[in-house]
């Protein structure tokens, strides 16, 4: 049993929880994430680490309500348990003094991305960082990522906040300012596949952190495979991060895919229970 | 061993017995038939057992057929040497409890051994019936899981003993059949034993793989609640080597390691549109249905049902899939293997409950390439047909393909279940550790131990790919190096 201490609301779809996890907590690293069940007839689902205190061996978790497991969890209180907690899972960012690091957030990416930007910074990059999302109020950790970056630029599809635009106009502008020498593209797979895209363009070589669908989380299933460079990768165990230009993202934007009729019905199945 | 054997066969009960009938009529005996439940119904139930198990007077009967022999083969035949005239003949005088404390001094989870055991290739291929009589063997099996059930559910099931505690402390990695027959001896001999999971469930493939028909999770809790009440400790969601590494271990106390983290890594072929939506592998699918409940609307888990759904592969995992398809409703569940039944390595009676079924077989027959539809869904499957050829290095006759025999089968969910790989979490944690060029741990045959002094090793780990009593008897001759290393001998 795992106890949240604490959950801060960031909008109405994200929540960020900090968790009980004192193992956890003292080998984590940048990059690896969690699998969680909340209860008996959960599911299990990942999520990155978004920080840890080792000193009260707890972990943070910020998580967006997409389904019924991500919007149970959102619903929790201070004091509740979740049932099992295993991790960290995934191999850790390869973190090293590159020069000028361009790092991408979209929508709840920008969760996972935060240790990866604090994790470079430390390591004496420059560090711009976009963060991009559909409004103003989807735009999560703007004061955590701006104390390790060196500049943040922040792009929304609505204009509400920052500059209106995607998140690779706001890339593609940083890139024709000054030298980039590594990117970071961490969100939906869209956002990930037109950000691969461009810095393919300009030769810059670029990790994307992908979001498969898990069960185990430990390389036992093969849910999570996906090609990179035309061979098949299990994304817990050989990820999260590959090559952008290598993965094949619209197979993985089908994979997501895969269990939608399933997941919209309990959806509305939990809609219902909570409603009646 | 012989010796001893003979010994416990002059017992003054045992010559009676053998007095009481001769041989002859024993041997005119028919074998017993195992009741099950018809197939129509228990199609309908993914955690129903299919086999009732022998009422008393069968069980009896049954035993009755077993001629005590004077060289008993049938025990070679069993990986852990069970004796199997004493637990037999004990049944045959009714003392059931005797016969399980017979099983229990060899197997560790005889109940499950006697529903999951190849015997048909073990035990009962050496049986006196089957060598010398041509005649159908003993039913070991059955008498095996009669007695077992039997002392679990007279409620007599004793705890055994345990010696003094001596202070030391052992991990186990994995918490499959290897770790658990670990657990029981090494607890006996007075350590302190933790067993760790990375899953939140423990049993390992008793759990996650093998379907509540052939094997209802009830039967291994009552194992796991006896390992409990002897003082094993289990710690769920716990990955040795991620969670906390060797070295935290060692610094925790923890003076040597069993790893028996089993061959979990799945195969694919590497055919064109193997990553479509609804081709997946056989531990995805059967962990999601046995592990996560997902055939239960009350759970959250979602599986994917089809109307026809192809299971690639011979052996007993493909058979617990398509087995499993037909149970969440699939209208056509096919097996879809490259070679012919004969040379099919699950269980016999497997086979056969699947057939029962109305399994499709679709033999000398492998895919070699998969369609979808525009949403990236499997919808179709090319195959194409095979012959048997020489036999190659497992003995079998290699299939090899008719050339222009390709065609298209319908399907829109694909299990594949063509083998596993050694899990390769620990050995990539340890680099200094030994590991054969196909990722198997290398161990000294007799004590387990690997290269490194204090980390012994056994079951799937280290051979790849075997069977549940194999794994067991790993887990006790490792307990055995183990103790002996530790005690500096
Ligand atoms: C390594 C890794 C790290 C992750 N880190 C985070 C994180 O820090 N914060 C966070 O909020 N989410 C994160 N995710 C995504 C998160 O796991 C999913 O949002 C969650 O599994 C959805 O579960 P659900 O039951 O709520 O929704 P479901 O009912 O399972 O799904 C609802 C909808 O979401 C889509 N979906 C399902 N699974 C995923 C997935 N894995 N990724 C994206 N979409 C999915 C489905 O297609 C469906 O349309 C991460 C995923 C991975 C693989
Ligand atoms: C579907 C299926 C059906 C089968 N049917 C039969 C049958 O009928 N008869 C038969 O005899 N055999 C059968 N087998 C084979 C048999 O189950 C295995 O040979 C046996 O379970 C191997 O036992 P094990 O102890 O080596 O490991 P496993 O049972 O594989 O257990 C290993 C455990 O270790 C855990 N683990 C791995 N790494 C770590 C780590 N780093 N830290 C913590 N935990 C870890 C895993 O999560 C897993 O739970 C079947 C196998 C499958 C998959
Ligand atoms: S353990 Fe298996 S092989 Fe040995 S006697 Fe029992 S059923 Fe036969
Ligand atoms: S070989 Fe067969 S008949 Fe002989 S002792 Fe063994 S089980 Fe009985
Ligand atoms: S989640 Fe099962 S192999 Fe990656």
């Amino acid at each position: 049993m795992n106890e949240i201490i604490k959950v801060e609301v960031f909008s109405e779809n994200v929540v960020k929880l900090v968790v009980k996890a004192p193992r956890i907590a003292r080998s984590r690293k940048p990059g690896h994430f969690i699998i969680l069940r909340i209860d008996e007839h959960g599911e299990r689902i990942p999520l990155t680490i978004a920080g840890a205190d080792e000193k009260a061996g707890t972990i943070t978790l910020v998580a967006q309500k997409v389904g019924v497991t991500s919007t149970k969890l959102c619903e929790m209180k201070p004091g509740d348990q979740i049932l099992d907690l295993v991790g960290p899972l995934g191999k850790a960012t390869h973190i090293e003094k590159v020069g000028t690091v361009l790092a991408c957030g979209g929508g709840v990416g920008v969760a996972p991305l935060l240790p990866i930007v604090e994790g470079f910074k430390k390591a004496g990059n420059r560090v711009v960082t976009i963060l991009a999302a559909r409004s103003k109020d989807l735009i999560i950790l703007e004061d955590e990522i701006r104390q390790w970056s060196d500049e943040v630029i922040i792009m929304t599809d609505d204009g509400s906040y920052g500059r209106k635009g995607l998140v690779t106009a706001g890339a593609e502008e940083v890139i024709r300012r000054e030298q980039v020498d590594e990117c970071i593209a961490i969100g939906p797979a869209v956002m990930m596949k037109f950000t691969s895209l461009l810095t393919k363009k300009y030769e810059i070589p670029t990790q994307a952190s992908l979001n498969a669908i898990m069960v185990d989380g430990t390389g036992m299933c093969g849910a999570c495979r996906v090609s990179v460079g035309g061979q098949t990768r299990f994304t817990c165990v050989d990820g999260p991060e590959f090559d952008a230009h290598q993965i094949d993202f619209d197979e993985l934007m089908l994979r997501l895919g895969c269990y939608r009729e399933e997941e919209k019905e309990a959806f509305e199945r939990y809609h219902q229970s909570v409603n009646a | 061993m012989q010796e001893y054997l003979k010994q416990q066969r002059e017992q003054a009960w045992r010559v009676e017995l053998r007095g009481k009938i001769k041989n002859k009529e024993r041997g005119e005996i028919q074998r017993v038939k195992m009741p099950e439940m018809n197939p129509s119904e228990r199609v309908c139930y993914q955690n129903r057992e299919v086999n009732l198990g022998l009422t008393v007077e069968q069980a009896v009967k049954e035993a009755q057929r077993c001629m005590d022999c004077v060289n008993p083969t049938c025990i070679e035949g069993c990986p852990v040497s069970i004796n199997i005239p004493k637990f037999v003949k004990n049944i045959e005088r009714g003392e059931f409890i005797e016969a399980a404390k017979t099983l229990k001094e060899t197997s560790a989870l005889p109940a499950v051994c006697g529903r999951v055991c190849p015997q048909e290739k073990q035990c009962e291929a050496s049986c006196f019936y089957t060598l010398k009589l041509k005649k159908v063997p003993v039913a070991i099996g059955y008498l095996e899981r009669f007695a077992a059930d039997f002392e679990r559910e007279s409620g007599q099931m004793t705890v055994p003993e345990t010696a003094p505690k001596n202070g030391m402390k052992v991990a186990a990695i994995g918490s499959g059949p290897a770790s658990l027959a670990f657990a029981g001896d090494m607890i006996k001999l007075g350590y302190e034993v933790t067993v760790f999971e990375a899953l939140h469930e423990i049993g390992g493939v008793l759990k996650y793989g093998i379907p509540e028909f052939r094997l209802p999770n009830k039967i291994v809790d009552v194992e796991l609640s006896n390992l409990e009440k002897m003082g094993v400790r289990f710690e769920r969601n716990f990955i040795v080597g991620r969670t906390a590494s060797f070295d935290d271990l060692k610094a925790e106390g923890y003076q040597a390691f069993f790893v028996a983290s089993g061959a979990g890594l799945p195969r694919f072929m590497n055919i064109p549109g193997e990553n479509y939506n609804g081709i997946l592998s056989s531990n995805e699918y059967l962990t999601r249905v046995n592990l996560m409940n997902a055939s239960d609307p009350d759970f959250d888990t979602p599986v994917l049902r089809g109307k026809n759904v192809a299971v690639i592969g011979g052996g007993n995992t493909a058979m617990d899939s398509v087995r499993t398809a037909k149970r969440l409703g699939a209208e056509r569940a096919m097996i879809i293997y490259r070679r012919s039944r004969e040379e099919m390595p699950a269980r016999v009676e497997e086979i056969h409950h699947a057939e029962e079924e109305g399994i499709e077989f679709i033999n000398l027959t492998n895919p070699t390439e998969y369609f979808a539809d525009d949403k990236g869904r499997v919808n179709r499957m090319r195959v194409q047909r095979m012959e048997l050829g020489e036999p190659d290095a497992s003995g079998r006759r290699r299939p090899v393909v008719i050339e222009g025999s390709e065609y298209d089968i319908p399907v829109d969910v694909v299990v594949v279940a063509v083998g596993v790989s050694p899990n390769p979490l620990v050995p990539s944690e340890l680099p200094q550790l030994k590991v054969s060029r196909w990722g198997t741990i290398e161990v000294d045959a007799e004590t387990m131990q690997s290269s490194m002094p204090e980390l012994f090793a056994g079951g799937d780990i280290v051979r790849g790919g075997a069977t549940v009593i194999l794994a067991m008897g790993d887990g006790r001759r490792a307990a055995a190096g183990m103790h002996n290393y530790l005690q500096g001998n």
